[in-house]
């Protein structure tokens, strides 16, 4: 079997779990769901057989599982969506044409080879920080839940960092390809970058109030630059520097500081002093609400989940019981309807969408390549795990988005890109090595 | 490279292998925990997508608690209702999103909702789940006799009180009526207007259950048991009552001190509630052997019933708000201890228990309010069987105090209550020290022979005695049980 053909099974068998798992909505939710509505499923699989139809053209050596293993997590992503909202639903659908758009268009562009963006390396980096710089500018710049991360033009409103990261990423690779040598020999003077990019870190973190978005970039840059050089104590420099730098954040930014203070103690007995209200209250009813309320959702899953459709996400008034739902808290959300049996098995898909592209940087045989693929795998698992983390209580939660489950466009456009950029490393790979394909697992 | 490829793969995986750790800990270890915590809105909403079983009377047929369906924004939930209002709010308490739970409703939650630990229903609810049914919960069918609670509610008419009957031989609840009653229905909607006092007493409490009062002459039951017990006196025992007992150089006064009865045996005593009597009684023996006899009746340990404990309080002397058992004869006033004043404080339950005791030949039996929890399908999960907590009183004397209070209803303080069957019985005056705010007793049992009710009266801030206030209501509640 061609790795195509391979591609389009395993595509197959998710256009299968996404009908059921639409189907299991409507089926405890017939009140508010209509049969039309099914079709959804049949929409949705459609837009992966295109995008399919694209690869199989311009990238036919690619990894055939990675595409499949998006469409899963989108598919998780849209029926839970769907079953808070049918009507986000609706427009996550058209962001996902979007994406799939931008995934084609992707591929088309760079189909004979994409490592001539390595020439563009710094237009990548300007274009990257312009991107992080745009939320903050007066008028289009757009506060939400607290962090700066949002831009509004007109009807259209996006998140700049989503596609800022992959920039960087791009941009990185091509910079510590050329210089991973001068790098590596450690002398105090080639550092310059180093402080440089941790400046601008921690720059994005007062600018947007964003502890997540830092983290993410400075966590990219660090495993890329240990890849390029070798050198060990580069990150643990950096991850020092960081957390000196974010330390004195800390103190300066009182966002920040709460958000540590929620991390660690989201309860409190006695009344605690309460910003949004100037009154006091106990935490749990005012700065740790969101997290707490996602606990007790995630707790109320259990084991085997209340079943899709069937988690409880509103009073009998019908007002919602734990807010953003849809974007920071889909996780908790998913959770509670498929429990820990569902979501272990939504992070094993996330694992194996990592181990994947872990993989095509390994096959990969330049630097830039394999820079490239590791980069946007690393950012990918490293987000997953600063959103997930955040919503557990493992870090302190940050509003960053779920790639591919999340609810939102820019998050959605951007990752569609990032899957293409794996395609693309990966056909060059597969097609320059001489292997049989079928020898390949 | 490839090397530090691998290394950071590693590190990834490691970071999305502890979120499937971390999740793992919220969903299984700490989820108790989480389903605890008091502003766990999520858990209360998510309770009332379960069909809750109903809350039956003892007739099987008047419903004390059903659902009624609410649907909104596309779940259904199973809001309560209670039909028969105030009837018996306290036994069957109430079930709220905003203000959590009390009653049967309460301590039968896992019942009524389905979720009792029991191979079979978890396996029936595992399977309801994957249908995509609905989780049906038991219903739970309580021993009280609806006739008989109506007419117990009505003859309290509102009054600060309470009146409680047991069925002696096996300690059912017949009837349990803590006056003022609320609406559980209004909790929800209205917990001001549910809750407000009315006459100045606090509808919510379970006076039965949970309401401390002096017992005063009731008592004189638990120390006739006693004093017949301890082997030192017989109903024939003679005394000389000059209208007062002389305590510490003191003197302690009867009731009415206008008449003093003179010569006059234990039951005469009994019978017209001499107080000076049972004042030498309680010097003769001591505090402690009265208070030891009254440990047997079920004094000093929370009455076992299934309502959740924290509506329950155990009878016993209390010192500065605590239950106190005194270490020697010294630290309590026994001429005042036998008959039910000192630091003596009862629950109507606790009495009705002791009356219970003496119609049953002096066995103290488990008293019970849920008669059997029955499963959606008909089978019975769980049937309560009679239980027998220990003897009080030796089977003969339990007859000797038994004919006393034969006595006090035919011819002596309690006429009122007096039945077309031979019934015993005792009244209870506790003087408050002001004056028109008498607590006021009467407990009773009938037939003489061969029981089949045994009730407690009691009535807060009364001007009257319990002979004139509270035995009219026991007797009310005897006919209509008895029939």
């Amino acid at each position: 079997m061609t790795l195509r053909n391979r591609e389009l099974l395993n595509l197959v068998v998710v256009g299968v779990i996404t009908s059921l798992g639409f189907a299991s909505v409507y089926i405890a939710r017939q009140e508010v769901v209509s049969t039309a509505s099914l079709s959804y499923a049949l929409f949705f699989f459609g837009l992966y057989v295109a995008a399919h139809v694209v690869a199989r053209v311009t990238v036919p050596q690619a990894d055939p599982y990675l595409l499949p293993l998006a469409g899963l997590l989108t598919a998780f992503g849209v029926t839970e969506i769907y079953r808070l909202n049918p009507d986000n639903a609706f427009r996550q659908g058209l962001w996902i044409v979007v994406g799939v758009a931008a995934f084609s268009a992707t591929l088309i562009l760079l189909r004979h080879d994409f490592r001539r963006l390595e020439s563009y390396k710094y237009i990548f980096g300007v274009t990257a920080i312009g991107l992080l710089i745009l939320p903050a500018l007066p008028l289009i710049g757009q506060t939400v839940n607290g962090a700066r991360l949002w831009v509004k033009l007109g009807p259209l409103q996006f998140q700049p960092g989503e596609l800022a990261k992959i920039f960087l990423i791009v941009f990185l690779a091509g910079y510590l390809r050329e210089k991973r040598e001068v790098l590596a020999q450690g002398r105090l003077k080639d550092f310059g970058p180093l402080l440089a990019i941790w400046g601008a870190a921690m720059l994005v973190l007062v600018e947007t109030n964003d502890l997540g978005s830092a983290l993410l970039y400075f966590g990219i840059f660090l495993a890329m630059l240990y890849v390029a050089t070798a050198k060990a104590w580069f990150v643990g420099a950096g991850l020092a520097l960081f957390l000196a730098g974010a330390t004195v954040v800390y103190h300066l930014v009182g966002r920040v500081e709460s958000r540590v203070t929620i991390w660690l103690n989201p309860w409190t007995e006695e009344k605690v002093y309460c910003a949004q209200t100037g009154g006091m209250a106990l935490r749990q009813d005012c700065d740790s609400y969101q997290l707490v309320k996602s606990l007790y959702s995630i707790g109320n899953g259990g084991f085997g989940g209340k079943g899709f459709g069937k988690g409880t996400f509103a009073n009998s008034g019908g007002d919602p019981l734990i807010p953003y739902l849809n974007t920071d808290f889909i996780y908790s959300a998913l959770a509670q309807e498929i429990g820990l049996v569902g979501v272990a098995a939504l992070l094993l898909v996330f694992m194996l969408f990592c181990l994947r592209g872990f993989r095509i940087a390994m096959l990969a045989q330049d630097g830039f390549s394999k820079l490239l693929a590791l980069g946007l795998t690393f950012g990918f698992a490293l987000q997953t795990f600063i959103i997930v983390g955040g919503v557990l209580r493992v870090i302190p939660l940050t509003g960053i988005t779920l790639p591919f489950v999340s609810y939102g466009g820019s998050s959605v456009v951007a990752n569609f890109v990032l899957l293409a950029g794996l395609l693309l490393v990966s056909n060059r790979a597969n097609a320059t090595a001489n292997l049989p394909m079928e020898a390949r697992p | 490279m490839n090397r530090q490829i691998t290394k950071v793969a590693v590190v990834a995986l490691i970071l999305l292998a502890s979120l499937m750790v971390a999740t793992t800990y919220w969903q299984a270890y700490a989820a108790p925990d989480l389903a605890d915590k008091q502003d766990n809105s999520i858990q209360r909403v998510a309770e009332f997508t379960v069909k809750r079983g109903n809350i039956y009377a003892a007739d099987g047929r008047t419903v004390l608690a059903a659902n009624k369906v609410d649907k909104a924004a596309g779940q259904t939930l199973y809001l309560r209702r209670y039909p028969s209002r105030g009837l018996a709010a306290h036994i069957v308490g109430y079930s709220t999103q905003v203000r959590s739970r009390a009653g049967l409703e309460r301590s039968e939650n896992d019942f009524l909702t389905g979720s009792n630990a029991n191979l079979n229903t978890v396996v029936e609810t595992t399977l309801d789940k994957l249908r995509g049914s609905t989780v049906e919960g038991n219903d739970v069918y309580t021993t009280i006799r609806p006739g008989a609670q109506r007419i117990a509610l009505n003859a309290l008419g509102g009054r600060c009180g309470a009146a409680v009957a047991l069925e002696p031989r096996t300690g059912k609840v017949l009837v349990s009526v803590s006056s003022p009653t609320y609406d559980p229905n209004l909790i929800e909607e209205n917990f001001a207007a549910a809750s407000r006092a009315r006459f100045g007493c606090q509808p919510l409490l379970n006076r039965v259950t949970a309401g401390l009062y002096a017992p005063g002459s009731i008592f004189k039951v638990v120390t006739g048991a006693a004093a017949l017990d301890g082997g030192e006196f017989t109903p024939g025992s003679t005394f000389n009552d000059p209208g007062y007992c002389e305590e510490y150089g003191k003197r302690v006064e009867n009731y009415d001190t206008s008449s003093p009865f003179g010569n006059v045996n234990l039951v005469e005593a009994m019978q017209y509630s001499i107080n000076s009597v049972f004042c030498n009684i309680g010097k003769a023996i001591g505090g402690i052997k009265i208070l030891q006899t009254a440990r047997k009746f079920g004094f000093y340990s929370v009455p076992p019933l299934e309502t959740p404990v924290n509506e329950r309080s155990a009878s016993g002397l209390y010192d500065k708000g605590r239950l106190f058992f005194p270490e020697d004869d010294t630290q309590v006033d026994p001429g005042r201890l036998a008959f039910g004043q000192e630091r003596m404080l009862v629950t109507p339950l606790q009495m009705a228990m002791v009356s219970a005791a003496i119609a049953n030949g002096g066995r103290v039996m488990k008293p019970y309010v849920v008669d059997r929890i029955v499963a959606p399908d008909g089978t019975i999960v769980v049937r309560q069987k009679p239980e027998e907590l220990g003897e009080a009183v030796r089977p003969d004397h339990a007859r000797s105090i038994a004919e006393m209070m034969e006595r006090v209803v035919c011819c002596g303080t309690g006429t009122a209550g007096k039945l077309s069957v031979p019934t015993a019985g005792k009244t209870g005056t506790a003087e408050t020290g002001v004056q028109g705010r008498n607590t006021t007793w009467f407990i009773a049992f009938a037939p003489v022979e061969n029981p089949r009710v045994a009730v407690a009266v009691v009535l807060e801030r009364q001007s009257g005695t319990g002979g004139t206030t509270a035995a009219p209501i026991a007797r009310q509640i005897m006919q209509a049980l008895i029939g």
